[in-house]
């Protein structure tokens, strides 16, 4: 295989797995944006979701459609779900007890699917029949090129919906401000909730990406996976979506060449070395706006 | 100047909105933060059409009002009937929707959004379709979002904005943002409007234009305004009835003229006279 072709297969791999951190990282910045949260609990949202794919891939196996929808609609609900059990009633607490509330769900999640599921992980059959595709001199797998076309088409369809319908308008409106967006008739219990909605479905999308990179899965699964997805939307500048999509691409790719020139164990590491460098260089990230807080 | 007549609340409305139901009614509003009482026993009536004035010392409580009126605070007292709903344990967003919309001291336009989206947030509650509807392109949604698009422009038209439309609202001139801001209210479909401060930071001429303004929104949309304002030669000059703030509770209410020739507004303006001479 020439040089070219070995790039050209690395950006491949890059880009699919930016794709995925990506998707993981718009949900938190969504929620970072709405409500100045970081919610720890949307990494184990995401090992939920790849459960659900996995049950339904084992028994359904000829139908991995039925496996998709159900890890989508099973994430937005335990999005939704958590958002109005454990964070609507703290809504006017100090924002710590809001963080540590976030932390205990994730715990509680993990620890559920541990005691239900066991702790070790399993094997997600895989939701392709034509493992690879050739173009030119390049193969490339099937789950990397339908990863990136499911991003690029969630991308259209969430600027969309923030920039041109009335709920994108209202998101926008209450992470703003939300006391005046409620004078001005926002409901803004409803706009959360529909925040949560949507970033967990994103979510749900990640988990079954995820199942078809990696065909396994463990109930830890979601945190290495939620703490670089949480590294690229600060990257990227937590609260803004397309920041959250850059960064994702760029940890993706950083992950995918660090391992290519034969540094595979000091992945991880690099990864967070480029959190503590946006953290001290530009806190605010690529995209972020520098705000001064209200006091 | 139009006459001040008695309502069965004893509340005074202009005698054109006699016999409608007045657009606010309220009775004996009263407010504790802790121990300190910031408003007591407030009680107003406000025609259809009326334009009143609400004015006072600073740290009178009027800022305090405005947000009793929007349940932005709950009372601790009294009742708030808005086109004669009381709107107890109503959320703010439904208060609005109700019929009340107001603006700010100092202004609360959202800054990183477009003009018109700053307008169409006001015009949410009257677009009519649902979140699959906007996915799949449907007519309804098409057509609300245009119709909505058209009643933006036509608010915007008010003030002459339409060629703002795309603009971001954190760069325009002040004065042109405390105009938005109006526009943004007027949006909600309100049946009264609150002011907080409309002429603050203008200019005279600036405010001889706000005047106009007023009255041409009040007579356009046939809607109410409530307004909190220093500037006296405003205020007498466009409020049929103006209610005298304070310390929390209402000393005076009248005509302009009645308030003028006041003393006990004279003297929370302008101090005893006896200390005076001392």
């Amino acid at each position: 295989m020439s040089t070219f072709s070995l790039i050209i297969k690395q950006i491949i791999n890059g880009l699919q797995l930016g794709s995925i951190f990506a998707l993981v990282a718009v949900g938190y910045s969504m929620v970072y944006g709405i409500i100045r949260l970081l919610n720890f609990a949307h990494c184990d949202i995401i090992m939920v979701g790849a459960y659900i794919a996995w049950f339904f891939m084992t028994n359904f196996a000829n139908m991995p459609i039925i496996a998709v929808v159900a890890s989508i609609l099973g994430c937005t609900l335990l999005g939704v779900t958590i958002e109005k059990v454990a964070y609507k009633p703290l809504r006017s607490s100090p924002r710590i007890s809001l963080l540590i509330t976030a932390i205990g769900i994730s715990y509680l999640l993990e620890n559920t699917a541990q005691l239900v599921l066991g702790a070790a992980a399993k094997k997600v059959p895989g939701f392709f029949t034509a493992e690879t595709i050739r173009i030119g001199q390049v193969t490339v797998s099937t789950a990397s090129l339908v990863t990136i076309a499911v991003l690029a088409v969630s991308m259209v369809l969430l600027t969309l919906l923030v920039q041109k319908t009335k709920l994108g308008r209202a998101m926008r409106a209450v992470s703003e401000d939300a006391e005046t967006a409620q004078l001005m008739g926002t409901n803004i219990n409803g706009t959360i909730s529909f925040t949560f909605a949507v970033g967990s479905a994103l979510a749900g999308i990640g988990s079954v990406l995820y199942c078809c990179a990696y065909p396994q899965v463990s109930p830890t699964m979601g945190s290495m996976l939620g703490l670089k997805a949480f590294v690229a939307a600060v990257l990227g500048g937590i609260g803004s979506i397309p920041g959250a999509m850059i960064g994702g691409f760029m940890i993706g790719l950083t992950e995918v060449f660090v391992s290519a020139i034969g540094l595979s164990t000091w992945k991880d590491a690099v990864v967070f070395l480029i959190l503590i460098i946006i953290l001290l260089v530009k806190p605010s990230g690529i995209l972020g706006k520098t705000v001064s807080e209200k006091v | 100047m139009s006459r001040l007549v008695p309502t069965p609340s004893t509340g005074v409305i202009p005698e054109r909105d006699l016999g409608k139901t007045p657009v606010l009614e309220v009775v004996r509003l009263g407010i504790d933060f802790g121990g300190l009482t910031a408003v007591d026993d407030f009680t107003i009536t406000v025609g259809p059409t009326e334009i009143c004035g609400l004015i006072g010392p600073n740290g009178a409580g009027k800022t305090t009002v405005f947000n009793l009126l929007t349940n932005v605070y709950q009372p601790t007292r009294g009742t708030i009937l808005l086109n004669g709903v009381p709107t107890q344990g109503k959320s703010v967003h439904e208060v609005n929707k109700m019929g009340i919309a107001r603006t700010f001291q100092n202004v609360r336009l959202f800054k990183e959004m477009s003009v018109e989206d700053n307008v169409l947030i006001g015009l949410h509650n009257s677009m009519n379709y649902n979140i699959f509807e906007s996915f799949c392109k449907m007519p309804r949604y098409i057509r609300e979002e245009k119709r909505s698009h058209e009643k933006a422009m036509e608010l915007l038209s008010i003030f002459n904005m339409e060629h703002l439309a795309e603009d971001r609202a954190g760069s325009l001139p002040y004065g042109v943002q405390r105009r938005l801001e109006i526009l943004r209210a007027l949006a909600t479909d309100p049946s009264i409007i609150l002011l907080d401060e409309p002429a603050a930071g203008m200019n005279p001429n600036e405010t001889e234009a706000l005047m106009q303004n007023i009255q041409k929104i009040r007579d356009t949309f046939r809607i109410a305004v409530m307004l909190i304002e220093h500037d006296m030669n405003l205020v007498m000059g466009i409020c049929e009835g103006i209610a005298v703030l304070n310390y929390g509770r209402i000393i005076a209410k009248g005509t302009p003229d009645e308030i003028k020739s006041n003393p006990q507004v004279i003297e929370a303006y302008l101090g005893n006279r006896r200390n005076e001479g001392a």
